[in-house]
């Protein structure tokens, strides 16, 4: 990964040096977004300098325009002055912006913030990094932070490090800034005034200078200094020609100007450098920023570990409780994912019961069964990991000299990833676990042991209670009202709400027929024929191949769901998304079942990037077909490469309707339900 | 918390108050004199009454209509307030108190609604606010299962009831207060309904540009309204309007625009393809906004708004925020019948079934905005202001 990253961020300077520059470089964003010169000028100035060192260069360059911080020391910084003479608007309008993006941003930290964990096991291995991770943390969304931590080598961390003490040193007084940050700002110190003044002279013809000079020096004062002269120039050249050319007159006035201004900087700057590094500074900027990072890390059970990124595998490996085995003949496409490791490890896993002392017994067995496919469902593995964790909760005591708050949830996190090892986490499971996190995270700290335990133990089943189940009653009663007599409804694979739904409609009397189309290599289908049919239910069943064919007749589809993504796609089992289509095209109403604890804010377009694989061997063989035995020995064969996936993502078009607790929703309201009930639903 | 206070601004926005209560316009050129001659006419099995009113107010009925309503203008309006000792005489019937309403021409239906459930606030006589509440739920109850088929009525009935368990819980201790409060708001919804128009109007006229020709399907009072505006900021444009059968609506909508001046082509409905190649735009009403976004309106306008889609028409749709219902058709098939009578002028073979129904429902796909008084807002945006107003 650090391999790849250097090229491609040294390939576009341009980009770096517009949105915002180099450790000394966040002065510049600020001429920048004052200085009578272009944007563009300003770019190629950029472009053309040489910074001081190359170090400091190349991670400034590294980062793309997504990672941009915002200009904190812009905002604050240039408070004062910033209404009066901002002759680029564009530019102003874009820090406007960016300060709006930085309080929000507080603000929302402020609201989600948990307490500080202080357990280093999540930090990443390399200190430098990690430490600019941290820093950075709180210009980013909440998404992706990690990736731009470990997208820094070690060795550019220290740039970041020093934009950002740059940036708090305007930004409220109380953002503390690190020891580094000073250091290094002390050292370019020197230099600036001269170099500064030569550039500056030569600015006003051709914009070169101004980014590379003002890049070296940092404070408040020489960029207001700078400020002030190119406002005054400004005005000098309007009063001088109508504004078209700024004269030979009008850049000596603002050399004059800048030089004045000079005089007030090497004090200021000194006065900054103590205020901005106090040594107690970076312990407690450890402490506020990197609770949310950390949390946010565990909150999200990270789905999306990369499974060809070697480092990462391998060190997975190692904490692994799960015997891993490569698995062979990976599809190149697919590889990113968990590959699908064969049931070997079953008996072995069996066997180190004894040993997986901190696993909680129910736990295991839910891990168990998760590996043997005895429980399977959205719902059903949610529930099965709930009821798992309320009796871990209910054996748990806390450890002498620990809190419960920070140990109960280390315990929880470690059980998750013992449920990942056995398979993949749902959605809907992450969310539940972010939900519980919150729960014990949001315990006050009066209270004893027993009424957390209890505490917890009740809002597990308060959500089971209202976010399953009830939940399924209120979609089953919606869904009713949409099936009429004589409808002819198709069902795809094994969905628990659309089995209810057949099942009340046809307790209320409603005259219908329901095909169920199924699909190897899971046949869960047969499942629901069977209880359908037994039930009483006029029932169809084919194969997926027959869909085509069987569409026609058929008035309304009715499929589950896994997740329903905030674009809204709808993740489902894998054949889904063909359903869906065959019935758009026939236009039959889809109509998608799903509870709102699924919806998830992500945003997926593909099946590809996140996905589950199966056991690749249960679709080379058919049950009951000895003589179908052309791919016996697949994995020998280099050339050959089988694809099981579990999942897939039906694109919002092809969706009707949703239906969910909160009623019938066409699939563009996703984002709405995600919006207004997210934080509703993490904290009941 | 904070969502909370955002349905609550919503909320605000719904009831936004005006002045003293609304009153039909007296200008209004038509009372059609049918609805007086009979009084309170129960919705006859299957015929949609929603559909008898618009056909009563928006349609041509004869060739000299306007000398008619003119006439009954000057005859002056059916008393406008309720009668006061109806209440005390006779048990109050909310649906008498609505249908009482509902005659006036220029009151929209969902107005009705509200007034008529204003007027059992007023008369009931309960004393704490559940109790009221409960009384109002039935009274809407009552309404909404009179006439199934109108949209506005129940999403009217909804938004009100809506805003009584909003205002009992949060504000008012003192029950008198709030019962006061109660029908000052549902009083004063008229005076909304009223701006809501000429919001929509002022939004809507800026999509219509010199030298345009907008295609009009059905009559819609906001449509009008839209149009007149245009016309009156000096806009050069055509309109082309359909037929309208059975009711005609075309005719009614087609007069109004040439008084003002405004060139009109009258079109059968039948011709809505033919002429599409010369239209820039289609601009129709609604009787409903449903979650999905779509419109049901008038028959004829899915077929329109398709014609248009495939030919790359943009289709506006202009209505009242208080016409969003909590409905969601996936077909058109999917709703209540609304049916009326047809009549095709000549008698017609035994044997031969007759499609009575009054409206269609136009999917969201075929639509390109709404013009709304919470602004102009893409179908999908339709369903979150439902979800905060209702969730």
């Amino acid at each position: 990964m650090d391999m790849r990253r250097p090229p491609r961020t040294v390939s576009d300077p341009k980009v770096r040096q517009v949105g915002f520059v180099t450790p000394s470089g966040a002065p510049p964003t600020r001429s920048l977004s004052d200085a009578p010169t272009t944007v563009a000028a300003v770019a190629s100035a950029a472009s053309a300098s040489s910074p001081p060192s190359g170090e400091i260069s190349l991670p400034g360059s590294s980062l793309s325009p997504v990672m941009i911080p915002p200009p904190r020391h812009a905002s604050s910084d240039g408070r004062p002055s910033a209404p009066v003479a901002v002759p680029n608007p564009a530019s102003s309008l874009r820090r406007e912006s960016l300060r709006i993006r930085v309080g929000s941003y507080n603000a929302s930290e402020v609201v989600l913030g948990t307490p500080p964990s202080a357990s280093p096991s999540s930090r990443t291995d390399n200190a430098a990094s990690e430490f600019s991770e941290e820093t950075m943390s709180p210009w980013h969304g909440r998404s992706g932070t990690a990736k731009v931590a470990s997208s820094f080598p070690g060795s550019t961390s220290e740039m970041i490090v020093m934009k950002t003490g740059v940036g708090g040193g305007g930004g409220a007084g109380s953002t503390p800034k690190s020891p580094l940050t000073t250091a290094s700002v002390v050292k370019t110190l020197p230099g600036i005034s001269e170099k500064e003044r030569e550039v500056l002279m030569g600015t006003q013809n051709d914009g070169a200078g101004v980014s590379k000079t003002l890049k070296e020096k940092t404070t408040k004062a020489e960029r207001r200094a700078v400020q002030e002269a190119q406002r005054a120039a400004k005005a000098a050249a309007k009063e001088a020609g109508a504004g078209v050319k700024p004269s030979a007159a009008s850049g000596s006035a603002v050399v004059a100007n800048t030089k004045q201004g000079k005089i007030v900087k090497p004090p200021s700057q000194k006065k900054d450098g103590p205020q901005i590094a106090p040594p107690s500074g970076s312990s407690e900027k450890k402490v506020v920023d990197r609770p949310p990072e950390k949390d946010r890390k565990k909150d999200v059970p990270a789905p999306r570990m990369q499974f060809d990124d070697k480092h990462r595998v391998e060190k997975a490996k190692r904490r692994a409780v799960v015997n891993q085995f490569e698995a062979k003949n990976r599809v190149e496409l697919f590889r990113h994912l968990p590959q699908y490791i064969h049931g070997t490890q079953l008996p072995d896993l069996e066997g180190k019961f004894f040993q997986l002392d901190p696993m909680h017994p129910s736990v295991y067995k839910v891990g168990l069964q998760y590996l043997s496919g005895q429980i399977s469902g959205g719902n059903a593995r949610c529930i099965a990991m709930l009821l798992a964790f309320r009796e871990a909760i209910r054996d748990y005591s806390t450890p002498p000299e620990k809190a419960l708050v920070r140990d109960l949830t280390a315990k929880i996190s470690s059980y998750v990833s013992f449920l990942i090892e056995c398979r993949p986490l749902s959605i809907s499971m992450g969310n539940t676990i972010k939900f519980l996190k919150n729960r014990i995270a949001k315990l006050p700290d009066t209270m004893s042991e027993s009424e957390a335990k209890y505490s917890l133990q009740s809002d597990i089943d308060r959500f089971i209670n209202e976010k399953i189940v009830i939940a399924d009653k209120v979609i089953i009663r919606h869904a009713v009202t949409k099936i009429r007599d004589g409808d002819v409804l198709l069902t795809y694979g094994l969905s628990s709400v659309v089995e209810m739904i057949l099942v009340y409609a046809h307790e209320v009397g409603k005259q219908f027929r329901v095909v169920i189309v199924d699909s190897r290599p899971k046949l869960e289908g047969q499942v629901l024929l069977h209880r359908l049919v037994a039930k009483g239910l006029n029932c169809t069943y084919t194969h997926i191949n027959a869909i085509s064919y069987i569409m026609h007749e058929v008035t309304r589809v009715f499929l589950g769901a896994a997740s329903v993504l905030s674009n809204g796609t709808v993740y489902s089992r894998v054949g889904t998304a063909c359903v869906a289509m065959v019935a758009n095209a026939f236009r039959v109403p889809v109509l998608i079942c799903c509870e709102a604890y699924k919806f998830h804010e992500r945003v997926q377009l593909d099946s590809i990037c996140s996905n589950e694989l199966g056991d690749p061997d249960v679709i080379s063989k058919v049950s009951g077909r000895q003589d179908l035995n052309h791919l016996d020995n697949w994995a020998d064969n280099e050339n050959l490469q089988l694809l099981n996936l579990s999942y897939d993502a039906t694109p919002s078009d092809y969706v009707s309707m949703i239906i969910t607790d909160y009623g019938m929703l066409p699939p563009s309201s996703v984002p709405v339900i995600v919006r207004e009930y997210r934080r509703e639903n993490l904290w009941i | 918390m904070r969502h909370v206070t955002r349905k609550e601004r919503r909320e605000i926005r719904f009831f936004r108050c005006g002045g003293a209560t609304s009153r039909p316009n007296a200008d209004a050129p038509t009372s059609s004199p049918d609805s007086i001659m009979e009084p309170n006419p129960k919705p006859n099995h299957g015929i949609s009454a929603y559909y008898q009113t618009r056909a009563e107010h928006h349609a041509i009925i004869s060739g000299d209509w306007l000398s008619q309503a003119q006439a009954a203008a000057a005859a002056g309006h059916p008393p406008e307030e309720p009668p006061a000792s109806a209440a005390a005489s006779k048990p109050f019937s909310v649906i008498d108190e609505f249908n009482h309403w509902r005659r006036k021409p220029d009151l929209a239906e969902a107005v009705a609604a509200i007034m008529a459930l204003v007027a059992g606030i007023r008369s009931s006589d309960a004393t704490t606010m559940m109790e009221l509440e409960i009384e109002l739920k039935k009274a809407s109850d009552a309404l909404k299962s009179w006439d199934t088929t109108s949209i506005s009525l129940s999403a009217g009935c909804d938004l009100f009831m809506r805003y009584v368990t909003r205002t009992s819980a949060l504000e008012y201790d003192d029950f008198h207060a709030a019962k006061l409060r109660l029908i000052e708001r549902g009083e004063k919804f008229g005076e909304i309904s009223l701006k809501a128009r000429r919001t929509i109007a002022m939004l809507g006229q800026d999509f219509i540009f010199d030298g345009c020709t907008i295609l009009v399907h059905g009559f819609s009072r906001v449509v009008l309204e839209v149009l007149k505006l245009a016309a009156s900021n000096r806009k050069l444009f055509r309109v082309f309007c359909t037929e309208g059968r059975p009711d005609k609506t075309g005719l009614r909508l087609s007069k109004e625009l040439a008084t003002l001046g405004i060139p009109v082509k009258l079109l059968i409905d039948s011709a809505v393809a033919y002429a599409m190649d010369e239209v820039d735009m289609v601009l129709v009403g609604a009787d409903g906004v449903v979650e999905s976004g779509g419109v049901i309106n008038m028959m004829g306008t899915y077929q329109t708004a398709l014609v248009a889609h495939s030919m790359n028409k943009p289709v506006y749709v202009a209505a009242e925020s208080y016409k969003f219902a909590r409905l969601y058709p996936l077909d058109q098939k999917d709703l209540e019948p609304a049916l009326r009578l047809i009549e095709f002028g000549v008698p017609i073979p035994a044997g031969v079934e007759i499609e009575k129904s009054a409206r269609d429902y136009t999917p969201p796909q075929y639509l390109t905005l709404l013009f709304t008084d919470l602004g102009v807002l893409t179908p999908s945006v339709v369903s979150d202001e439902l979800i905060q107003l209702y969730l």
